[in-house]
């Protein structure tokens, strides 16, 4: 099965970028770990980097065999994934009030995160067997809306509003991509603007106090309103080059919320400065641009819809997590990938990057 | 229009792809513009703002709800605690200013250097507690020289104080850092480690009401760590203050009367099902798990064999031993197998199967009727009753008076004590039940068991006429503002099977046990109430092998003295059960505390008159 003409075809670009932006993203977690601590803990940069290694055995796992095999795979990969969505609704673990992880041995998972590889790939064979150049009626979104709004649900009930929300974002773009016929979309655009106001009501009070101080954020002053000033002092205090590795005020003076995980960017831009806050920008640019260019080689619509279905994972997380810690949205849980810490992130990035390397490598195959 | 997306040369991808892409590039744009904004533009300012950066946040701890008796009296209140913690980025020199530290509030240095050998790991700009509630001495030592001691802090936190310590202690129950473990539970959600939490009692069990909302502060702070400006607050929520059932003053005599004794004493208000005290001796010093144990205090604690940790009142079971005849007496009656005028003859013993079963009064009772029974508490007599009855309508009757499961007391550990039937000694012991068992529940002992409080209820819903009601703890729960958000009303779970003229023989015989020249509690009787009860005397089975009549080792262990009671005769408004561990006869050791507490009670809180009440002489006091 693994043809040694593939490796000549290995997607040695997608791999390098990618590591890149790992390794950046080792450098700052070293640092958000260290801030300013009396006695550094560095057990989860170890961890870390255990999951980074791990990662990078599945992104392998995921390139090993053709990409169809996951269309063939996509209806069971997704109710194993339903599966354990609704599994840590009752047997996760509680961490600060939410059930998001499962416990597998010594390793804890969350499920969501997993959900997002899986609607990808069940979105991608259902619309690769719909898509025209008509677009798609309202009657075929059906399934795909279903198909999105089990696993938002029941993530929606752990709660965590975030990953819920890209999940969403993900099969929104995924349909934008496909095509949607006019009267469908205005439609569509109509019943959102209804919706909206509704949604309103079903959002628990923590999550309606997020969006109220983001519009003020004087609302809270000890939680997302401070954060949100302390996130940008830090990214702007970087200037040019940074205040230099280790040397982050704001990182060490822990004015920064979660700066391991959803403020990493604001230490990376304090130390590095504009220098390293624009290269990993740029780094994701490219990775995204590579992600869509792997999408139009593909031959074959469920490779490229997969492919496209990748890509908008890591763009949204990008825009949504170094949006919000610029202050240009709303304060939500969303990692940024590669960098933050993380094992269920790095892994679903990594199953990402496996699969755009499956679906790059087989691009000749198809004629 | 699939034959031309599936053509090699379509290029209907490619350009929404591209469309996509230029999307992309624009949200990137956008990105970038934002972060040259501010790390460019904005840049020289924020670097400014984030050197002279003194913008903290400081929680505030919500006072804990407290706790009221029945009369409005404060048993759990909180005082202010000054908690003494530092800045390690503030205290420069270290060293320096820990030697000064440990001198100017006479606190071990290597004790503030554990504290802060403990908090490896904590950032340097967060605050390190060193010692928590370090004393009004140590505090105005180190507000006095606080310009020499750079990154020192002192909160002031609410702690708990209770008030009546160690009275109360198992109900009121204690607080203690939240562990680990509860820390993953949903319901400390909101809770963070060194929390302090309810862990026993009232503490525990109500500790949802109890607990309050932490607010918060955004301060500035100078070079050194000191508060210059407040600039906003979220206020804490306070918790909310609970009125519970208990009247105090009982509850302190239930105490005094029980010290030096290890037992409990329950009273109810048998109209409702409130309980009005429950005394548990010997009982512990609460405050002294607020201030943090020392390992030796808690060791003699969990190791004393008189278990001053346990709420002997609804944790610790005893055989009912003759009590349990008031539930034996009503089934009987009730079951058609005795009725008014049957009588028996009591020699003294009763000869079953090959065994010989003593009545306490070795000379035996003569002629006894079921009054006379239950006034002289007659063995022989229950032995006849119980064994044409059977063990297991016996059972039932015990369980429908509500021995055999939890009471369901918002307490927590409560035991359920133990009612058997043949099927249950099938099961537990794969051994047949024996008939002779039958004569050993009989009388209360055997395999029975029952808390205080559950005989307790017992004599409450003989007294009220039949009426059960849950025990109940709680009054009344209101917010710090007074707004009353809970207010408990009688609940009423069944009603004893017994038709009111056979309850009222049964009250007939305790109202003589308690009244008659040849009752056995004969020795309490109370001036100008009429006081109705029942004593018990509960065989204490020792662990010793020698265990007998003919003890030749050591002393014999003494048994345990039951008193259940309730006044006045009718519409009662005090029922009590009392057991006093090894105080030998319920009638010496147990009544004379559950007189003098319903003699308080019904008399309104007076103190004792100056004739004190007899003691019965350990000639009338019953055996068995």
């Amino acid at each position: 099965m693994f043809d040694r003409r593939l490796l000549q075809c290995f997607d040695w670009g997608l791999l390098v970028l990618t590591l890149s932006i790992g390794a950046m993203g080792l450098v700052v977690l070293y640092s958000a770990v260290s801030a300013g601590a009396i006695e550094p803990d560095f057990l989860l940069f170890r961890k870390q980097l255990i999951w980074y290694g791990g990662g990078i055995g599945v992104m392998v796992f995921c390139f090993l065999f053709d990409y169809k095999q996951f269309e063939r795979f996509a209806n069971l990969i997704y109710l194993a994934s339903v599966g354990s969505l609704a599994a840590v609704l009752f047997f996760g673990k509680y961490v600060g009030g939410s059930r998001r992880w499962l416990s597998i041995g010594p390793f804890s998972l969350q499920p969501s995160e997993m959900a997002k590889v899986a609607v990808i790939i069940v979105l991608a064979r259902y619309f690769a067997k719909l898509i025209n150049t008509d677009g798609l009626t309202l009657r075929d979104l059906m399934v795909p809306a279903f198909l999105t709004a089990v696993p938002f649900a029941l993530i929606v009930r752990q709660p965590d509003l975030g990953t819920a929300m890209v999940i969403a974002l993900i099969a929104g773009a995924m349909t934008l991509f496909a095509k949607i016929e006019r009267r469908a979309f205005i439609w569509l655009v109509a019943t959102f603007t209804l919706l909206v106001p509704l949604v309103w009501f079903f959002l628990r009070g923590y999550q309606k106090q997020r969006i109220l101080t983001f519009l003020n954020p004087d609302r809270d002053p000890l939680g997302a309103g401070y954060h949100i000033i302390q996130s940008k002092i830090a990214i702007g205090s970087g200037m040019l080059t940074g205040k230099g590795f280790l040397k982050g005020t704001q990182n060490a003076l822990s004015f920064l919320p979660e700066q391991h995980t959803d403020f990493i960017f604001s230490v990376l831009a304090e130390e590095w400065g504009l220098m390293g806050s624009l290269s990993v920008v740029i780094l994701f640019l490219l990775i995204i641009a590579w992600g869509l260019s792997i999408a139009g080689r593909c031959r074959d619509p469920f490779g490229t819809i997969l492919s496209v279905g990748v890509t908008a994972m890591i763009a949204w997380q990008v825009v949504i997590n170094i949006g919000m810690v610029m202050g240009l949205m709303p304060v939500v849980g969303v990692t940024l990938p590669f960098v933050s810490y993380g094992g269920s992130s790095i892994i679903t990035m990594m199953i990402g990057i496996g699969l755009l390397m499956n679906v790059s490598m087989r691009r000749f195959k198809f004629e | 229009m699939t034959n031309y997306l599936d053509n090699v040369d379509s290029d209907w991808f490619g350009k929404r792809l591209s469309a996509a892409l230029t999307v992309v590039i624009a949200v990137f744009v956008v990105l970038i513009a934002r972060l040259l904004f501010l790390q460019v533009i904005e840049g020289e300012e924020l670097r400014r703002l984030s050197e002279i950066n003194s913008i903290r946040l400081k929680s505030v701890e919500a006072p804990r709800g407290l706790i009221y008796d029945t009369h409005n009296r404060l048993m759990a209140d909180n005082r202010p605690s000054y908690d003494l913690s530092i800045i390690v980025k503030d205290a420069n020199p270290l060293e320096r200013t820990i030697e000064k530290l440990s001198r100017y509030a006479n606190i071990d240095e290597a004790q503030l250097w554990d504290s802060l050998e403990k908090a490896k790991g904590t950032r340097a700009y967060k605050p390190v507690l060193l010692k928590p509630d370090i004393g009004r001495d140590a505090l105005a030592a180190i507000e006095v020289n606080r310009w020499d001691l750079p990154g020192i802090l002192v909160n002031v936190s609410p702690r708990r104080d209770y008030i009546f310590s160690p009275s109360s202690a198992h109900l009121l129950g204690y607080m203690g850092e939240i562990s680990v473990e509860e820390l993953k539970n949903k319901i400390y959600s909101d809770c963070k480690s060194g929390d302090f939490i309810g862990k026993y009692g009232i503490e525990r069990t109500r500790e949802h009401w109890l607990r309050g909302k932490r607010g918060g502060q955004q301060v500035e702070v100078n070079a050194t760590g000191q508060v210059v400006r407040v600039l906003s607050t979220v206020d804490a929520i306070p918790g909310h203050n609970i009125v519970l059932s208990i009247d105090q003053s009982l509850q302190l005599t239930a105490e005094q009367l029980l010290a030096d004794k290890s037992g409990a004493a329950v009273a109810v208000d048998p109209s409702s099902g409130q309980i009005l005290a429950m005394a548990s001796s010997p009982s512990f010093d609460q405050n002294a798990f607020i201030s943090g144990m020392s390992h030796d205090t808690w060791n003699a604690l969990i190791s004393d064999p008189l278990h001053p940790l346990e709420n002997k009142a609804i944790q610790a079971e005893y055989p009912p031993a003759s009590t349990y005849k008031i539930i034996v007496a009503a089934a009987g009656l009730e079951e058609g197998v005795i009725d008014v005028n049957t009588s028996f003859f009591c020699p003294g013993f009763l000869k079953f199967g090959n065994r010989t079963y003593r009545c306490w009064k070795k000379w035996g009772h003569g002629e006894v009727d079921v009054l006379k029974a239950l006034t002289e508490s007659c063995d022989v007599y229950f032995y006849q009753v119980g064994q044409e009855l059977g063990v297991d309508r016996l059972a039932w009757y015990a369980r429908a008076f509500g021995l055999g499961e939890p009471t369901g007391v918002d307490l927590d550990h409560e035991s359920g004590g133990l009612i058997p039937t043949a099927q249950w000694k099938k099961n537990r012991m794969g051994v047949s039940w024996q008939k002779g068992e039958t004569l050993s529940v009989a009388i209360g002992q055997g395999f029975n068991l029952a808390t205080p409080l559950q005989m307790a209820l017992v004599a409450a819903a003989v007294g009220n006429g039949g009426t059960r009601y849950r025990p109940m703890i709680v009054k009344t729960i209101r917010t710090a503002d007074g707004q009353t958000i809970f207010e408990s009303v009688p609940e009423v779970i069944g009603r004893l099977p017994v038709s009111e003229k056979n309850l009222r023989l049964v009250r007939e015989g305790l109202f003589k046990a308690v009244n008659d020249r040849h009752g056995t509690a004969w020795g309490s009787r109370l001036d100008g109430v009429a006081m109705c009860g029942k004593t018990g005397t509960a065989q204490v089975v020792g662990r010793r092998d020698d265990e007998g009549d003919g003890g030749s080792e050591g002393e014999p262990i003494k048994d345990h003295a039951w008193f259940v009671a309730y006044a006045p005769r009718e519409d009662p408004r005090i029922a009590v059960a009392v057991i006093v561990e090894h105080g030998e006869h319920g009638s010496s050791a147990a009544a004379p505390v559950a007189a003098e507490m319903i003699r308080f009670y019904l008399s309104g809180g007076q103190p004792k008159s100056d004739a004190p009440l007899a003691v019965a002489p350990a000639s009338s006091a019953e055996g068995d």
